[in-house]
């Protein structure tokens, strides 16, 4: 059977995973040589999830994530090198070296940022859908957050306003099974986390997130009716991650075999035998790409390297923004670059609101129905 | 001038900054239908409808996110507490999210956003309901913290803290709400971060914010007839004073009391 799928598509999203997992690997490194320090949480294993979402959405949805945040951005397009030098800690960084591995922010490719604090994105996330609702836009968020973000409080208050408002907003839960340490069935009285969903009256739906092209056919449905303003989805992703959860972790509350039974499903091998069976794509294209990626990652420690030390008297600044202060734009600071993708809204002058959140007649009938006024 | 109790003015504030920017939206429990807890939004969602005036589940914690959530993205919540007792379920949001957003996006995004409702003590409602939070919240960067004590300040600085592109956390006065004062029409901003010195006098200064102040005034007319002369600042702002009024109202008579309206542990009196 031919392949709904094109070639380009393919060996991109071949070439993103392969960079987030090259990314990842040289990161464990670096740590390892000291260069980077804190806590840092790999995504290998995962890439699926990430890459599947990334080509299924529009480059201008809104994005934001959990502490394990390097990867996302990798795959929306940003600087694998202004990245890095956010891990060590340099200036180059996206943050100046302020946010490190748990706050990558790419404002310019519309991602929101890494939260440290677990679901602590989540009704952040309903608030960015609420914007573009609000604005009358068409543009959606996407909000990851691991399956332990899924008992913590921000998850059920945040899905109970976005299913009732209708927000365009689409939660990725992305089970890896544990939260840290702790086997995410043995703290959960339900977990398939996507089943919470119907108490909210979500659609909610698991999907294999160790096929990217799964994943990309469930977002981009998922997507479409979140546009067309039918409400929020609850995806979860059932992926697997080959790591620790941080660098510092050996895992060793789960076993070798469970890991080497799961590195079967590895995603990037698997995307690449799909593409050679339906032959739309050669070996020698794989070969290219993962040469190019090798050399990418490369340039990108190179650059975290080179990157200046902050000053002490950084530490300080970006508290508070004075009157009149712009915005740091990452690309045009570090590289000079020219940034004209920089998002932007009518003035408050200029905003006509024509949205009705909660219509009279609605609200009468509900109170009518609980007694409250004839 | 028109004489406007603490709420009507905070109403007024509320009314002209909404009209002026449709980005301004206000969401909380009871802001609604109910006309708010303590009526400060009396009126609002019939004149700006219910996507601008929100009736949030209570759910502290969940739409105070949101707010922040809107604001990263360019939009000026208010996000009303009904007081700041419940907002310590939503303290999360406000301490690691909306005040350190400028500080690990190195710059790259602001978050203007007020969170306000009423604190401080209340009558007869034992220890959940009668706190004075403001001081806790003074301890974190990244967010200005006002307790305007007079209707006219609380119209001004409301004013002021909604067109502010940082996080304001506003404490009202519980029991002022219903208090009178002269509060001027339109266009009154009062600036965040200054100070006032509410009474002039040489021998010692009294500093005071929020509804204490009128307590010092009352201490300074009873020292007045003792032959002391008591100078009282309503400090205003708790967090990021632009001038150091503070400072230089108690080098001129080189004593000062403070006047929390709660534990004095951890105060804003006990910072440098």
């Amino acid at each position: 059977m031919a392949s709904a799928y094109s070639k380009d598509l393919l060996l991109t999203m071949y070439r993103k995973m392969y960079l987030m997992r090259r990314f990842e690997e040289r990161t464990q490194q670096q740590y390892g040589l000291g260069k980077i320090a804190g806590f840092c949480h790999l995504y290998i294993g995962q890439e699926a999830v990430a890459v599947g979402i990334n080509e299924a959405i529009r480059p201008d949805d809104y994005m934001l994530s959990g502490y394990r945040d390097h990867a996302q951005p990798l795959a929306r397009g940003s600087h694998p090198g202004m990245i890095m030098a956010e891990l060590f800690g340099r200036t180059g960084g996206y943050s100046k070296g302020k946010g490190g591995s748990m706050h990558v922010f790419d404002i310019e490719h519309h991602f929101y940022g890494g939260y440290g604090i677990v679901g602590g994105q989540i009704p952040l996330a309903a608030g960015m859908a609420f914007a573009s609702r609000y604005r009358n836009e068409d543009r959606i968020t996407v909000c990851y957050f691991g399956d332990a973000a899924a008992n913590q409080g921000a998850f059920h208050e945040t899905f109970n306003m976005a299913a009732k408002w209708k927000l365009p907003v689409l939660y990725v839960c992305e089970n890896n099974r544990y939260g840290m340490g702790t086997a995410i069935a043995r703290v959960s009285a339900e977990p398939e986390i996507h089943k919470r969903g119907a108490a909210y009256n979500m659609r909610h739906e698991a999907v294999d997130g160790m096929d990217a092209l799964k994943m990309y056919e469930a977002v981009k449905d998922a997507a479409a009716y979140i546009r067309a303003g039918k409400g929020p989805v609850l995806m979860e992703a059932n992926t697997y991650r080959f790591r620790g959860h941080s660098v510092v972790d050996p895992a060793t509350y789960r076993s070798k075999d469970e890991v080497e039974e799961e590195r079967k499903n590895d995603p990037i091998p698997r995307l690449m035998h799909y593409a050679l069976n339906k032959k739309l794509a050669k070996e020698a294209d794989f070969e290219a790409i993962e040469a190019e990626v090798k050399a990418q990652v490369d340039e990108a420690v190179k650059f975290a390297d080179e990157s200046p030390e902050p000053a002490l008297d950084e530490l300080w600044r970006d508290t508070i923004v004075e009157e009149g202060e712009p915005d740091v734009r990452p690309r045009e600071r570090v590289l000079g670059a020219k940034v004209d993708k920089w998002p932007s809204y009518p003035s408050g002058k200029e905003l006509k609101v024509t949205w009705d959140l909660e219509p009279r007649a609605q609200a009468d009938k509900a109170d009518k129905a609980a007694g409250l006024k004839g | 001038m028109a004489e406007l109790m603490y709420r009507e003015a905070l109403n007024q504030a509320l009314a002209e900054e909404m009209e002026r920017d449709a980005q301004v939206f206000l969401i909380g429990e009871e802001v609604g239908r109910y006309q708010g807890a303590f009526k400060v939004s009396q009126g609002l969602l019939d004149k700006f409808g219910s996507a601008r005036i929100i009736d949030a589940p209570i759910s502290e914690l969940g739409f105070t996110g949101l707010g922040v959530g809107a604001a990263m993205v360019g939009l000026r919540p208010v996000v009303e507490m009904m007081t700041w007792n419940f907002a310590i379920l939503a303290m999360d949001q406000i301490v690691n999210n909306a005040a350190k957003l400028r500080h690990m996006s190195g710059g790259q995004l602001r978050c203007p956003i007020v969170f306000r409702g009423p604190g401080g003590a209340g009558g007869r409602l034992s220890s959940q309901h009668s706190q004075a939070l403001e001081s806790t919240y003074a301890h974190f960067p990244g967010l200005k913290v006002i307790a305007p004590a007079t209707p006219a300040d609380a119209k001004g600085m409301l004013k002021a803290a909604i067109r502010d592109d940082n996080p304001v956390v506003m404490f009202e006065g519980e029991r002022l709400y219903a208090l009178k004062g002269e509060v001027p029409e339109g266009e009154h901003i009062v600036p965040l971060g200054k100070a006032d010195v509410k009474r002039e006098g040489k021998d010692v200064t009294i500093i005071t914010w929020s509804r204490m102040y009128y307590f010092c005034m009352e201490a300074a007319e009873q020292l007045a007839k003792e032959g002391i002369s008591a100078e009282v600042l309503d400090l205003r702002t708790l967090a990021r004073m632009a001038s150091s009024s503070r400072g230089r109202s108690v080098r001129r008579s080189r004593i000062s009391t403070e006047m929390p309206s709660a534990s004095s542990c951890l105060a804003a009196s006990s910072q440098k």
